[in-house]
């Protein structure tokens, strides 16, 4: 056990996985230059002095080049782990992902696989509109895809080495917040997720989610960022005499849809945390799973603490306004009592 | 470069013979109702799938568009299998996922086809890549038409073919027209092959309604890219002599100018030159002609026997099992 960030455990995968697999490769811009930074967010850093520059290939700047050389070199027998600088530059390489990727197995009748990886950060962190989006609803919408989002060290680790030894098209979604990076990357107003994580072999299997705390009142569901805010409110909410389960489900597709329901079946209320715009966003989605499947356990309505449906702010003060809380997901918990 | 010898030339001909009668075939049934959706034709074209192909192995591979009829006969996917999945039978290469626009077969090296313009040249550098990498000496070759140079994934693509020396050859089929739109009216250089100059790599047009020209340019490029020497843009001017689709009744192109290519159609101009080198006779030809049918009959014959998928089918391979 080594106490690490979620990008040093996301590296040490990387590395285990590189190790394990000569077929498994990393692709992206800026992740191997000599003298650089190791990706935006420090993860591959120095693992091309460890792997050579053909294993961790710096790529130019070609958002739409890098998902097809992924897809193409996964059908071609190669495992590669692409990663895109900015989970916004998705929106670059949507036809590669949602067209291609998601679709090549489907389109073979199921004899072409598409085994590759594509991490991307998330989250507001004083970027302002075209760095700082969540994005993870868009990708749970495209059947084809999974789409992953740890908020632990462990898990971080755990869930990029069955992600990359899954057969299909997997996005791992990591927040900035999260990492944990040192130095001159690191975020402002970063969470310290530092936690143990095995030096030995383990994978956090896709499709298993995970209870946090476990309350009887009502269930939080939180993911990435979320999780830790959902872990205070329920801390706060316990002095008040409100026990709350918090839910972290660490894949999003495949959901673990029955964690979910047995926890609602047990409290009886819902709230869905999400960083995420309101309309059209994944906490809609659990809201709505919920509703059609648990409906007579609840004793409330479902409650969504999300983001206002507005690009994601510059300033501080608007960015605070439009991000969840602790004290909006309380707000929010105390209205179904 | 070796001389064509006559058995490469019928060999050849067999082959762009099947694509023709075979979408030829593909119409009646199509206007029969017997083939659902729409169809892209690849008639006129067939010079440039088959004498690009005819340099390939099992292990190459071949990336196609929404119109891979050609690609994939040529390729070696078998014509009952195409003709099926034509006809949205179970029995067809993709069990009736794929349709016309993403025919293909991986376990001839062609992965399904892709319907979305420009988008195959970055995958193709892929698998390339993946070719490199496990130090096989075999080619990704990336068909598109001329309507895709001017998709930012094509010039992605180019780039890092380029820079990394990937074994990828670029076969543009220029037909004149994107669905109906003159590829004058959207590019300012007359060939397409020019743009290679911006990557760095040889840029090369062919007459591609000549198979041996084809043939003779593809060569060469599949030759350097398997010593890895890396990427050519290989240009074949062509001409579709049937619409985009089967809804273009075809009123943007001039009857003048559909009757001269009509007279270059590939298939009829090697017909003339084996007939001219006194290689073969009408009744050589006839043969080749009644082989190809009965073959094309047979697939058709086979796909009608088949029953078509279950419903519920369409919930299976979102993921690979």
């Amino acid at each position: 056990m080594t106490m690490m960030t979620i990008a040093e455990a996301l590296r040490e995968g990387i590395r285990e996985e590189m190790l394990r697999d000569p077929r498994v490769f990393c692709l992206g811009e800026d992740i191997g230059i000599p003298g650089g930074f190791g990706g935006a967010f420090t993860v591959t850093l120095g693992l091309s002095d460890q792997f050579g520059h053909e294993r961790i290939l710096d790529t130019p700047i070609s958002e739409t080049g890098i998902a097809g050389v992924a897809i193409g070199a996964a059908m071609a027998g190669l495992r590669p782990i692409a990663d895109v600088q900015y989970g916004d530059f998705l929106f670059c390489m949507m036809d590669q992902l949602a067209n291609q990727a998601a679709k090549m197995t489907y389109m073979s009748g199921g004899t072409v696989s598409v085994p590759m990886v594509m991490r991307a950060p998330v989250g507001s962190t004083r970027r302002g509109t075209q760095h700082a989006q969540s994005l993870e609803a868009f990708f749970t919408h495209v059947p084809g895809l999974k789409v992953v989002a740890p908020s632990t060290a462990y898990d971080a680790k755990g869930l990029l080495k069955a992600a990359v030894r899954d057969d299909n098209p997997v996005l791992i979604f990591e927040h900035k917040l999260l990492y944990g990076s040192k130095g001159p990357r690191s975020e402002k107003g970063a969470l310290s997720p530092i936690g143990e994580v095995p030096s030995t072999d383990y994978v956090v299997p896709l499709g298993e989610g995970i209870i946090r705390r476990i309350g009887t009142d009502v269930t939080i569901i939180g993911k990435l960022t979320t999780v830790y805010m959902a872990m205070g409110a329920a801390e706060k909410l316990a002095q008040e005499g409100i026990s709350a389960e918090v839910i972290d489900p660490r894949t999003l597709v495949p959901l673990d849809k029955e964690l979910i329901l047995n926890s609602v079946r047990k409290t009886g209320r819902l709230v869905v945390v999400e960083e995420d715009n309101k309309t059209g966003g994944w906490a809609g989605d659990i809201a709505a799973t919920v509703a059609e499947e648990a409906f007579w356990y609840l004793d409330a309505p479902i409650k969504r603490v999300s983001a206002p449906d507005t690009p994601p702010p510059f300033a501080p003060v608007m960015e605070a306004y439009y991000l969840p809380s602790v004290d909006k997901i309380i707000a929010a918990t105390k209205s179904l009592f | 470069m070796s001389e064509v010898t006559f058995e490469q030339k019928i060999n050849m001909y067999s082959r762009m013979l099947t694509i023709r009668r075979f979408e030829e075939r593909c119409n009646v049934l199509f206007m029969q109702g017997r083939i659902p959706s729409t169809l892209h034709l690849y008639i006129g074209q067939e010079a440039v799938a088959v004498g690009v192909c005819a340099h390939l192995r099992p292990t190459d591979y071949v990336l196609s568009t929404h119109r891979p009829h050609g690609h994939a006969i040529a390729k070696g996917v078998a014509l009952r299998d195409i003709m099926a999945e034509l006809m949205a039978k179970v029995t067809g290469v993709s069990k009736g996922k794929a349709g016309s626009m993403h025919v293909g077969d991986i376990r001839v090296g062609m992965p399904p086809a892709i319907g979305i313009v420009g988008a195959n040249t970055p995958i193709a550098c892929g698998m390339a890549l993946a070719q490199k990498r496990q130090g096989r000496d075999d080619v990704t070759v990336s068909f598109f038409g001329d309507g895709a140079i001017n998709e930012g994934a094509v010039h992605e693509a180019l780039n890092m073919a380029s820079i990394w020396n990937l074994p990828v050859v670029f076969v543009c089929e220029n037909n004149l027209y994107g669905a109906s739109t003159p590829f004058g009216q959207v590019s300012k250089l007359e060939n397409v092959a020019d743009r290679a100059k911006a990557y760095g790599i040889p840029g090369v047009v062919a007459d591609g309604s000549d198979v041996l020209a084809v043939h003779a340019a593809a060569g060469k490029a599949i030759a350097r890219a398997r010593r890895g020497k890396g990427p050519t843009l290989l240009e074949c001017k062509t001409y579709r002599l049937c619409g985009h689709s089967r809804s273009d009744p075809l009123t943007y192109r001039s009857k003048e100018e559909e009757t001269i290519w009509r007279e270059k159609e590939p298939i009829g101009r090697l017909a003339q030159d084996m007939k001219a080198h006194g290689a073969v006779t009408d009744a050589d030809l006839e043969h080749i002609e009644q082989e190809v049918e009965a073959t094309v009959d047979e697939a058709v014959a086979y796909a009608d026997a088949s029953p078509y998928p279950l419903p519920e089918d369409a919930l299976r391979h979102v993921f690979y099992e």
